[in-house]
């Protein structure tokens, strides 16, 4: 079965993009405060960064988005759902996919089988047709692995698919990880620092297939991002954190002339000579 | 790790890119190996082919064992109590209820499977050491069970342990507790099936979800996966092939006593997935094959040894136990320091070294 570049598998099946809108949500970890009262919106189809200094909430955010943190007050709204109260396997089924700022990549499992398990819930045998395998189970890890050669194919990981993940390197092990995402053909994809610890080089593709994913997949995309340079490049909005709090949000220009983001990063001019 | 595969071997569809052994030589080992298990039992002692029995129902609660250890990552000493559920229902459906041994061996294994499946509740909140702690619950559980109920046959008196006594299983006219030849038809089919759908689980996307549970149990969660819901079916699967495994003891057997799922049982059978490969489903036929042979081996030794007239008589059985303790420490620590992940890393290493030889670079 030859893959073509000019297919387009992530158009059938993807399920229905919508706007992602987070409501004074709260969050804290006995008396830590990590979110207070935050609220943003993302359309669909668009790039939002969020960037901040350490500690600024900014994972959590993607956590609870996501479902791993449940805010204690708030909202937020993904269609019909209610994501602060989802648990985080049913995200999946609405087309929302993460990375990690640390990789959690299946390390002994091979990049194939990684982005297979990308693939688990569009995947609906069950136990006793996988276990004879031959026949249904067989169909179906065949349709779905020509979904996963189309990403490979996307991130130009041909050549380490059957190696195991732990072996590789850094750069790919990054490039696996929103590999496996994709796999999913989400809609919404959370990415949490992609490029930390990456050289210029790999900083570019990165950034290049983040484009791709936007733009030819139509994948709306939430990062988190340290480096000022890509964040302003290619993102469509970026929100400010800070303690917990946003302090702006905007287009990358609109953030760069807002006085409070200027204040977190380069701090408050108390009067002396400047 | 690097992946040492043949060389020149180009796939023109998934589907052959997806197969268990595509060339040539490793269909004939298979071949080889099929030859091997149809041949053994014309050509072995009665006495050899009781110890390849063994070995068959070992292999298949070991393949049990390990889908639960070393592909979920769920660590259970209950290994010896899931057996005796096993043993036990299969038993008393056929005592009781005069079910043929068949249906039996099947409903046993099921009975296990929800057995097993409630006391992997707790790994929703336990993980690792305190979740092997609560496997060992069942343990305890179980065994006061059939100590203490009364359905099982009291043949000794009150207080001591009871036993069982098996209404004699009939295939081809043969009983299989008396004829190694029938049980080991019988147990060789099964050992076969269960290694065949086994391989097959982990080449599904339940069996990935279970090795993801194992290394990334939140990713896993974020991918979709119900990590509770998987955990508890791969508890299940596992206690499933562990339930057929102690139903052939008990189909093997005149009489079924508590003595033979004991603690000692469950860490006996993890040794087997650690010296044979955690993860792995030949390793856990190579463990098991392992870990009863080498008492065997090792009596053979003894025997020798007292040949040689070193040893004054008596003094061989007074040693044995102590030799077999000793052997069975010494190869688990020597795993654990030079092969921590097994005969079957052992296997594929030399392959691989035969596969690259002379360029091993």
């Amino acid at each position: 079965m030859r893959v073509s570049k000019f297919d387009r598998p992530y158009e059938s099946g993807r399920p229905e993009r919508h706007q992602l809108r987070v409501e004074n949500i709260s969050l804290s970890f006995g008396g830590v405060r990590a979110l207070t009262d935050v609220s943003l919106t993302c359309e669909p189809g668009e790039i939002l960064a969020i960037i901040g200094p350490n500690g600024a909430g900014k994972t959590s955010m993607l956590n609870c988005i996501c479902g791993l943190y449940h805010p204690q007050k708030g909202r937020i709204m993904y269609g019909n759902h209610n994501l602060a109260r989802t648990s985080s396997h049913h995200l999946p089924k609405m087309g929302i996919a993460r990375t990690f700022q640390n990789i959690e990549l299946f390390r002994h499992m091979t990049v194939l089988n990684n982005l297979m398990l990308g693939r688990h819930v569009h995947m609906k045998k069950n136990i006793l047709t996988a276990l004879l395998y031959w026949g249904w189970a067989e169909r179906e890890e065949i349709e779905n692995r020509r979904f996963v050669e189309h990403v490979i194919d996307l991130l130009e990981i041909q050549h380490i698919r059957k190696q195991m993940v732990g072996s590789l390197a850094y750069g790919l092990q990054k490039r696996v990880e929103l590999g496996r995402a994709l796999a999913m053909n989400p809609g919404l994809i959370l990415l949490d620092e992609p490029m930390a610890g990456m050289n210029v080089e790999e900083k570019e593709d990165m950034a290049r297939f983040i484009l791709d994913i936007n733009e030819e997949w139509g994948i709306t995309t939430i990062l988190i991002e340290h480096d000022m340079g890509v964040v302003m490049d290619i993102s469509d909005r970026v929100a400010v954190l800070e303690f917990g709090r946003l302090i702006g949000i905007g287009t990358p220009d609109e953030v760069r002339e807002n006085p409070d983001v200027i204040r977190a990063y380069l701090g408050q001019d108390h009067g002396g000579r400047s | 790790m690097m992946a040492t595969t043949q060389c020149g071997v180009f796939h023109e569809s998934y589907r052959s890119d997806m197969q268990l052994r595509p060339t040539t030589w490793q269909r004939l080992r298979v071949v080889v190996v099929f030859a091997f298990i149809i041949i053994l039992p014309f050509v072995a002692s009665a006495q050899n082919l009781r110890i390849a029995n063994t070995v068959v129902i070992a292999a298949i609660g070991a393949i049990g064992l390990n889908i639960l250890v070393g592909y979920t990552g769920q660590i259970s000493l209950g290994q010896g109590a899931f057996l005796a559920v096993g043993a036990y229902s299969t038993g008393l459906l056929m005592h009781y209820y005069e079910l043929p041994w068949p249906i039996a061996l099947v409903l046993g294994a099921l009975i296990t499977a929800m057995f097993g499946a409630v006391f992997g509740i707790p790994s929703l909140r336990l993980k690792g050491l305190y979740l092997a702690v609560a496997t060992l619950a069942a343990q305890q559980i179980v065994g006061w069970f059939v100590r203490n109920w009364d359905p099982i046959d009291g043949t000794k008196a009150d207080g001591a342990a009871r036993e069982l006594s098996m209404p004699r299983a009939l295939f081809f006219g043969d009983k299989l507790n008396d004829s190694e030849f029938a049980f080991y038809v019988v147990g060789m089919i099964a050992l076969v099936i269960v290694a065949v759908v086994a391989t097959n689980l982990f080449r599904t996307h339940i069996g990935r979800a279970f090795v993801a549970i194992r290394d990334q149990d939140i990713a896993a969660e974020v991918m979709g996966v119900n990590v509770f819901q998987y955990k508890l079916v791969a508890f299940a699967t596992s206690s499933f092939f562990v339930g057929l495994a102690g139903g052939l003891t008990a189909v093997h057997s005149t009489n079924i006593s508590f003595e033979r799922f004991t603690i000692d049982v469950s860490i006996e059978y993890l040794a087997m997935i650690i010296i044979g490969g955690l993860g792995s489903i030949s390793g856990s036929i190579y463990g098991a094959a392992f870990v009863k042979l080498l008492p065997e081996i090792l009596r053979d030794v003894g025997l020798w040894i007292a040949d040689q007239g070193w040893l004054a008589s008596g003094q061989l059985d007074q040693y044995l136990p102590f030799a077999e303790d000793a052997a069975f420490g010494l190869a688990i620590i020597l795993t654990l320091i030079f092969e921590p992940e097994g005969i079957v890393k052992l296997w594929s290493d030399l392959k691989a070294y035969f596969r690259l030889w002379p360029f091993s670079y």
